[in-house]
């Protein structure tokens, strides 16, 4: 009841706002959908899982509080971005043609939907549905990408929905894999595809299985931002609008994380874990190592900040692989580095509607113009990079410790990729923070946009210094579901 | 023999009727059924004249594809089995086929003109992909039936076939009528009316025949439409009635029939250009190869 | 009904084979839609003996889908974009069609090394729906327009679902209707960017869009 309630609210809400006229009674519909899908949510916590379509297990839970604390970070981030929006054409930052923005109303709309799909996949108990729902993710999300109506904003859009989409679609192929597996005879094995069955899970085949494995990660993992299948990532994110970015960043890629957990769940119950894990420390490592690099040579704020999220995800999936404490501590990054990154993208679009550019060479001294910005910006680096005492100190450590632990190899691989990283960004950070200012210093900051970045950093702080008994608790019952040893 | 003595009687028919369709569709009256016996008779009466640049390899062309292709006739059953057959006799048939078209792209190419060459390089271009598509289409015809003679092929299968695997003969039936279309110069492939030389393939090839020589090219390509006809007709529509007349009537009526096909695609499509042809030609293969797949599943 | 399968799924494999090898986007749309009417009506002939209302509302939805809505969609891009119908391969039609039949010929060789675990109501529908996903896939790489490629999505999505038909016999109406709908906001969502595209690039060649880097 409440589960359905979580996916129809913010469903409704978005259809409703597609009719509204565009206004500040629009906007303002935002914060309060994200306010009341919180509170659900949070409701949502104790409520043991339903059975049949909809329901939350232990890792939907821990993934729809994620979603949705970003989703309502941002809401109240969007009614100041949309209010600061000029209405009529504006000149394109890029030196080309002026542009003007979508409709409001749809992009408020197409918000909320997005929400809905991403709370859908967080409660579907049944695969396809899962693939529905993570498809649909992509279509309310392209047209938010193209709320700037210029060419580059296109190619983005464009980009995002073909390679997304067929990504999705090799998902699916992978889901009627897992049937194949399952199946004994003339009889489907359909059954495999509830998340509810997976008692039944040693009856697979073995390489059936693998197969449709493999299709799972490579669909889902291109949603996700896995290297090689990330292409579209960087680009989405730095043409996107800095709260969509958030969103898609802090929300969506772990959406995609999901699709691969509950495969591998299904791999570990039919005692292929092994196999899963190798694929995914595969990934893990590669994704990280090549971020890392591109990290080197980033010359645009938002494109580090989306090389950084593939970065992250390599975190993720590398933890999953390790197996033992790194999937507890891959679950905790994977909320510090929503937390992080989400407001690391709300402060960049600060930046970039101060400063009108997103190119580290024109940009400067941001802690002098913009004092309150400039100083989150620089914590969220901090934050972002893993140091303590921010939660993704904590859990990169466990990540590491758990590397150790399998082979000092990966843990060393794991920890040049760091480090490199670690470089990457802090030249550019540095630069747009504390290099000689571009713009006088008196510009005035909108509390509306302080505040959330302000709100979820001080919440990975808080992480950081000491991680609540029910948040622990949920996690380590989300790590056992995942059921990897 | 009857069917082979019929095959050299009536090829030319053939020429004559696709004319009279093509004439029908465009509203005029047309020129006579038996216009090609009348050009053949005049162009025998002719004197020849030979270039000097030529050597006997430019009357050995004609002179090798009317040979080879009355040999061609030997082997088609027809309402019957054939004058001659023998395991593997379709592979025969091919390779004199291929031998025609080998004799005149030579004696195309002995005149030293350029338009002849070019004309030949197209005739060969055309062929290397329409052969391949022969053989696979027969291919498909020989591992359903595990036979591999025409003659036995005709006498093996009954019209019953078409119940049980009528897919795959269908997509051979399509795949063989397109090679018909390449093979005989019709028009989506080659137009044997046009009138400039840039734009033909086969009728730039004879530009220098004249007299008898040119009458035995004009009979020889209609003996190769005949062929291709026939082939349609034994190895698809294979009439089993009992009585050897009737199934030679039948035979003699899917010929007729597929030649006024021949004729309604003429009247109602137009010529690809030269960069599509190889991918008609290519389809035919495409068709056949789909069926094989139908075959041996 | 094995003769009404073999037929449905050779007119499956001719529509591919039709796409690649045809030169105007119209006639690529037309053979699209002629699939989607071979593929809706593929669930009757494999499992004649389960035919239910479900079934029957979900193939009349499918074809509608298919071979209506999604041919309308996309050639109302084509004309309110103005575009000119050339498909402009990077592969030429020739190779192309060579690499539709090869892809069939792997599939077929693929299903006889790895036999699947159950019987499929056809032994031809596993290997054509995979060919089918592959020409899907050669045709969003090898042609430029943006419109081929939301074409190339749509034949991938084909053999998906067709790959779906011999697993699932009876996968369950929502979950089929959920695909359906999803694919049918792709193709709008496709539809009206590929207008946008049309309009700010003033072309539709993805080779043109090549601003975003590194």
């Amino acid at each position: 009841m409440l589960v359905s309630l979580l996916c129809l609210l913010p469903a409704l809400a978005g259809l409703v706002a597609f009719w509204l006229p565009p206004g500040p009674r629009v906007r303002r519909l935002l914060p309060a959908v994200g306010a009341v899908h919180f509170l659900l949510s949070v409701l949502a916590w104790n409520e043991p899982s339903g059975g049949g379509w909809l329901g939350l297990d232990a890792l939907g839970r821990v993934f729809l509080a994620i979603t949705s604390l970003v989703f309502l970070a941002t809401s109240v981030y969007a009614v100041s971005y949309l209010r600061e929006e000029p209405a009529g054409l504006q000149p394109d930052m890029g030196g080309e043609d002026p542009f003007s923005n979508a409709k409001e109303s749809v992009f408020v709309g197409c918000l909320l939907l997005f929400l809905a799909s991403m709370t859908l996949v967080c409660v579907s108990r049944h695969l396809t549905l899962l693939w529905v729902a993570i498809e649909a993710t992509t279509l309310a999300s392209a047209p938010l990408i193209y709320f700037h109506r210029h060419r580059r904003s296109l190619e983005a859009t464009w980009k995002y929905l073909l390679v997304c989409s067929v990504g999705i679609g090799l998902a699916l192929l992978g889901n009627f894999l897992l049937v194949l597996a399952a199946a004994r005879g003339a009889s489907g094995g359909a059954e495999v595809l509830w998340l509810d069955g997976l008692a039944q899970g040693p009856e697979l085949d073995p390489h059936w299985l693998r197969l449709a494995f493999i299709l799972l990660v490579v669909g889902y993992g291109t949603k996700m931002g896995l290297v090689p299948l990330h292409t579209w990532l960087p680009d989405t994110h730095s043409e996107a609008p800095s709260v969509v970015s958030a969103l898609l960043s802090g929300a969506l890629l772990n959406c995609a994380f999901l699709g691969i957990l509950r495969a591998v769940q299904i791999c570990a119950g039919a005692g292929q874990a092994a196999f899963a894990q190798q694929v995914l420390v595969g990934f893990g490592l590669l994704s990280m190592a090549v971020a890392a690099l591109f990290l080197l040579n980033s010359k645009d704020t938002k494109r580090m900040l989306a090389y950084s999220s593939v970065e992250h995800m390599g975190i993720l999936a590398l933890g999953i692989g390790l197996g033992g404490a790194g999937v507890f501590f891959a679950l905790f990054h994977a909320v510090n580095h929503s937390l992080c990154k989400a407001a690391m993208f709300l402060v960049a679009g600060t930046f970039l509607s101060t400063f009108r550019t997103r190119l580290v060479a024109r940009l400067g001294g941001a802690i002098h113009t913009l004092p309150v910005a400039g100083g989150l910006w620089v914590a969220g680096f901090v934050a972002l990079s893993g140091t303590p005492p921010f939660g993704l100190f904590l859990s990169e450590l466990g990540v590491l410790r758990a590397g150790l632990q399998v082979n000092p190899w990966i843990a060393a691989a794991f920890l040049v990729s760091l480090a490199t990283a670690f470089v990457g960004m802090a030249r550019v950070v540095l630069t747009v923070a504390l290099g000689p200012p571009v713009l006088a210093p008196p510009v005035r900051e909108s509390w509306g946009k302080s505040l959330p970045p302000l709100a979820l950093l001080a919440l990975a702080l808080l992480l950081g210094l000491s991680v609540p008994a029910w948040l622990a608790e949920g996690l380590r019952q989300a790590a056992a579901l995942v059921g990897v040893s | 023999m009857i069917s082979m003595l019929l095959g050299l009687l009536l090829a030319p028919l053939l020429a004559g009727l696709i004319n009279r369709v093509k004439a029908f569709f465009a509203g005029r009256r047309g020129r006579p059924l038996l216009q090609l016996y009348w050009d053949l008779a005049r162009l025998l009466r002719k004197n020849m004249v030979l270039s000097r640049t030529t050597t006997p390899v430019f009357l050995l062309g004609p002179a090798l594809s009317l040979a080879s292709l009355v040999t061609c006739l030997a082997l088609l059953p027809l309402g019957g089995p054939a004058l001659l057959f023998f395991p593997g006799d379709m592979l025969v048939l091919l390779g004199l086929l291929a031998l025609v078209r080998f004799a005149t792209v030579l004696a195309a190419m002995d005149t030293g003109s350029s338009f002849e060459g070019m004309g030949a390089s197209r005739e060969v271009a055309i062929g290397a992909l329409a052969e391949p598509g022969m053989f696979l289409a027969l291919a498909v015809l020989v591992v359903q039936t595990r036979v591999v003679s025409l003659s036995e092929l005709w006498a093996h299968r009954g019209l019953d076939l078409w119940n049980s695997a009528g897919l795959v003969l269908a997509l051979v039936a399509v795949a063989l009528f397109l090679l018909l279309l390449a093979e005989s110069c019709r028009i989506p492939v080659d137009d044997p009316n046009t009138h400039l030389e840039l734009t033909m393939i086969h009728e730039v090839m004879v530009l220098d025949h004249s007299g008898p020589a040119l009458a035995a090219i004009e009979y020889a390509s209609s003996l190769k439409m005949w062929i291709g006809a026939v082939l349609i007709s034994s190895l698809l529509f294979p009439f089993h009635t009992g009585s050897a007349w009737l199934d030679l009537l039948a035979g003699l009526a899917v010929v007729f029939l597929v030649t006024l096909a021949v004729g309604l695609v003429e009247s109602t499509s137009a010529r690809l250009s030269m960069l599509r042809v190889p991918q008609f030609v290519g389809l035919s293969s495409a068709l056949s190869l789909l069926a094989l797949f139908l075959v041996i599943r | 009904m094995t003769g009404t399968v073999d037929f449905l799924l050779v007119s499956m494999v001719l529509a591919n084979l039709w796409v690649l090898g045809s030169s105007r986007l119209p006639s690529c749309i037309r053979a699209l839609a002629f699939q989607g009417v071979a593929l809706g009506l593929l669930p009757f002939a494999l499992y004649p003996g389960h035919i239910t209302w479900d079934l029957v509302m979900l193939a009349l939805v499918s074809i509608t889908l298919k071979a209506v809505v999604f041919p309308h969609l996309l050639k109302r891009a084509l004309l309110e974009a103005r575009v000119d119908p050339q498909v402009e391969p990077f592969v030429g039609h020739g190779v192309s069609l060579v690499v539709g039949v090869a892809s069939l010929a792997l599939s077929v060789a693929l299903f006889r090394r790895h036999p699947l675990p159950i019987v499929p109501p056809s032994d031809l529908l596993m290997p054509v729906a995979v060919s089918t996903l592959l020409v899907g896939l050669f045709v969003l790489i090898a042609r430029r327009k943006a419109l081929t490629q939301a074409l190339g999505y749509l034949v991938f999505e084909n053999g998906i679902q067709a790959f779906g038909l011999g697993v699932l016999q009876h996968a369950p109406l929502m979950v089929e209707l959920g695909i359906l709908l999803d694919i049918f906001f792709a193709v709008f969502v496709m539809g009206i960017t590929i207008f946008h595209i049309r309009r700010a690039f003033a072309t539709l060649d993805t080779m043109e869009m090549a601003e975003l880097r590194g």
